[in-house]
């Protein structure tokens, strides 16, 4: 073999080596997802069936029980959440990709990065502070309150990103129709940028779905089917939380079935997100 | 001129520190097409965007003189109101992605909150896609999405658009620059059949596509108004030394 032959060879030799190991990695990286996936079904899914959808818990040493009204908050709490901060972060991202360049605009995008980055602990004590103590109780509002705080960057982050892609002939076309700004904004590029922002809104309820840290003194948790959003209200992460912390092995196997139920949840919704952005993305 | 539906009269136009337009004064006379030509960065597009008022978008635009429409100053009227009367067609077609052929045609209306019967917005929709000479092509498809046309078709679409609102004055900016030449032809011959109803004002570059276009053509050269008149004069006997040069291809 020549000195070329054998250098060329050693080449071909070290791309397949190097392929081989990023296809290695890559696997490696969705190692972990599946085997969460596959511990949560194996423990969670025996336990999952109507009964344990539809009832409440029943007290130690009986069989059986449901985690209905945890169920029930998560939605509950999600709603709130949903109400505290979609308008507000939808309008404040329509800001930010309008007003680039203002000072408003950048002091806007700097306290939305610094919101995203503290922690939910601290957001929890937050609203524990701004809610739980005017109004004296622990609450479903507070909670609320709490995970709107967590989910407001996501939303305004996502909104901005999605408008700023919207292009400028779409703006001009309207005004130039003689049609006024607002509605411009409302009618035309809001529409447009749709599919962006409703992802944003799921990844956004995804996120705060499985939130147990601002809930443990806003939400509290409630063994009680409450719909009363002034007093305390259970919700999937802190019954599993309540279940995986307690000494009773039967409340480990309700913490497996209540994680299966909200991680197939959250799942859902990425997988529902997936679907938004493909078919209602518009083509400009 | 007592026929002129449009009068510009010594105006200029500037972006902040930035002077675009001197003194220009041009008189457009009702239904007819004007081009208005000249190199890249003259001002053109400055120009007539400044007869819409759309160049206000840009932060620290500033004009002095006057446009008048009807002879009512279009800057003391209310821009949305200008808009109206004052269509505009731009370079690259833009109809609203997520908006099916019938409503792009209608946007004025419904953007607006205009209501309209549906007999009205049924005949608005057919006369002005036949006036852009796109019905026969779109009648079966109206409430799909206009993604599916061609580029020619888009821009046609836009045109419909702009005249569905019945304006005086309709402003095309370059409105073939971004088509193929066969969808560019398409849009000549629409285009010259259109100023039996609307005056139109037309920016291009193509010294070939004013002359086989427009009734009168205006050469604007760094930012200020060389000459203007009927288009056979200017391509023939054009006054000014810099118009014979710039129709020669010695610049440009």
């Amino acid at each position: 073999m020549g000195k070329i032959e054998r250098s060329v060879h050693r080449r071909i030799w070290v791309d397949k080596l190097f392929k081989a190991i990023i296809i290695l990695l890559s696997l490696g990286s969705i190692v972990p997802m599946f085997l969460i996936l596959f511990l949560i079904t194996k423990n969670g899914i025996s336990v999952v069936n109507w009964e344990f959808l539809s009832q409440l818990s029943k007290p130690v040493g009986e069989i059986g029980g449901g985690i209905s009204n945890a169920i029930f908050g998560t939605l509950w709490l999600i709603l709130l959440s949903f109400i505290f901060s979609v308008p507000l972060g939808i309008f404040a991202g329509i800001f930010l990709s309008e007003y680039r360049g203002g000072k408003l605009a950048y002091l806007t995008r700097l306290s939305i990065e610094i919101l995203q980055g503290i922690p939910s602990i601290v957001i929890g004590i937050i609203a524990y502070v701004w809610v739980v103590l005017p109004m004296g109780s622990f609450s479903a509002l507070s909670g609320g309150v709490a995970l709107g705080i967590m989910m407001l960057p996501v939303i305004v982050m996502a909104t901005e990103e999605t408008l700023k892609l919207v292009p400028d002939s779409l703006r001009e076309g309207s005004l130039a129709l003689g049609v006024s700004y607002p509605r411009t904004i409302l009618k035309v590029i809001l529409p447009a940028g749709l599919s962006g922002i409703l992802s944003g809104i799921l990844l956004g309820i995804a996120r705060v779905a499985g939130e147990t840290a601002p809930l443990l003194f806003t939400a509290f948790g409630s063994p009680f089917m409450n719909q009363n959003i002034l007093k305390p209200i259970n919700s999937l992460p802190l019954t599993i939380f309540n279940y995986a912390t307690s000494p009773y092995p039967e409340w480990h196997t309700l913490a497996w079935g209540a994680s299966f139920v909200l991680i197939t949840f959250v799942l859902g919704l990425n997988l529902i997100t997936k679907l938004v952005t493909k078919k209602w993305k518009v083509q400009f | 001129m007592e026929s002129s539906v449009l009068k510009i009269e010594n105006f200029g136009a500037s972006f902040g520190e930035h002077t675009i337009l001197k003194d220009i004064n041009l008189y457009f006379s009702r239904n007819t097409l004007t081009a208005i030509m000249g190199p890249s960065g003259c001002g053109k597009t400055t120009l007539i965007r400044c007869i819409n008022r759309m160049h206000e978008l840009v932060p620290n635009a500033r004009v002095s003189g006057k446009i008048l429409l009807d002879n009512q100053d279009i800057y003391n009227t209310d821009a949305i109101i200008v808009r109206r009367q004052i269509g505009m067609v731009f370079q690259r077609p833009n109809p609203f992605p997520t908006m099916s052929i019938y409503d792009n045609v209608i946007a004025g209306y419904k953007l607006n909150g205009i209501k309209l019967r549906k007999e009205e917005m049924d005949r608005t929709v057919e006369e002005s896609l036949r006036k852009a000479a796109l019905w026969e092509e779109v009648k079966d498809a109206l409430h799909r999405r206009g993604s599916f046309l061609s580029g020619g078709q888009q821009q046609r679409l836009c045109i419909a658009r702009a005249l569905a609102m019945h304006p005086e004055v309709l402003l095309l900016d370059e409105p073939t620059s971004a088509l193929d030449p066969k969808s560019t032809a398409h849009i000549e011959e629409l285009v010259s059949q259109l100023k039996n109803g609307v005056t139109i004002i037309q920016v291009t570059h193509n010294i070939a596509q004013a002359a086989r276009v427009s009734d009168f053509t205006a050469f604007i050269y760094l930012g200020e108004l060389v000459e203007s008149g009927p288009t056979a004069r200017m391509f023939t006997g054009p006054k000014d030394k810099r118009t014979e040069e710039y129709l020669t291809g010695k610049f440009g």
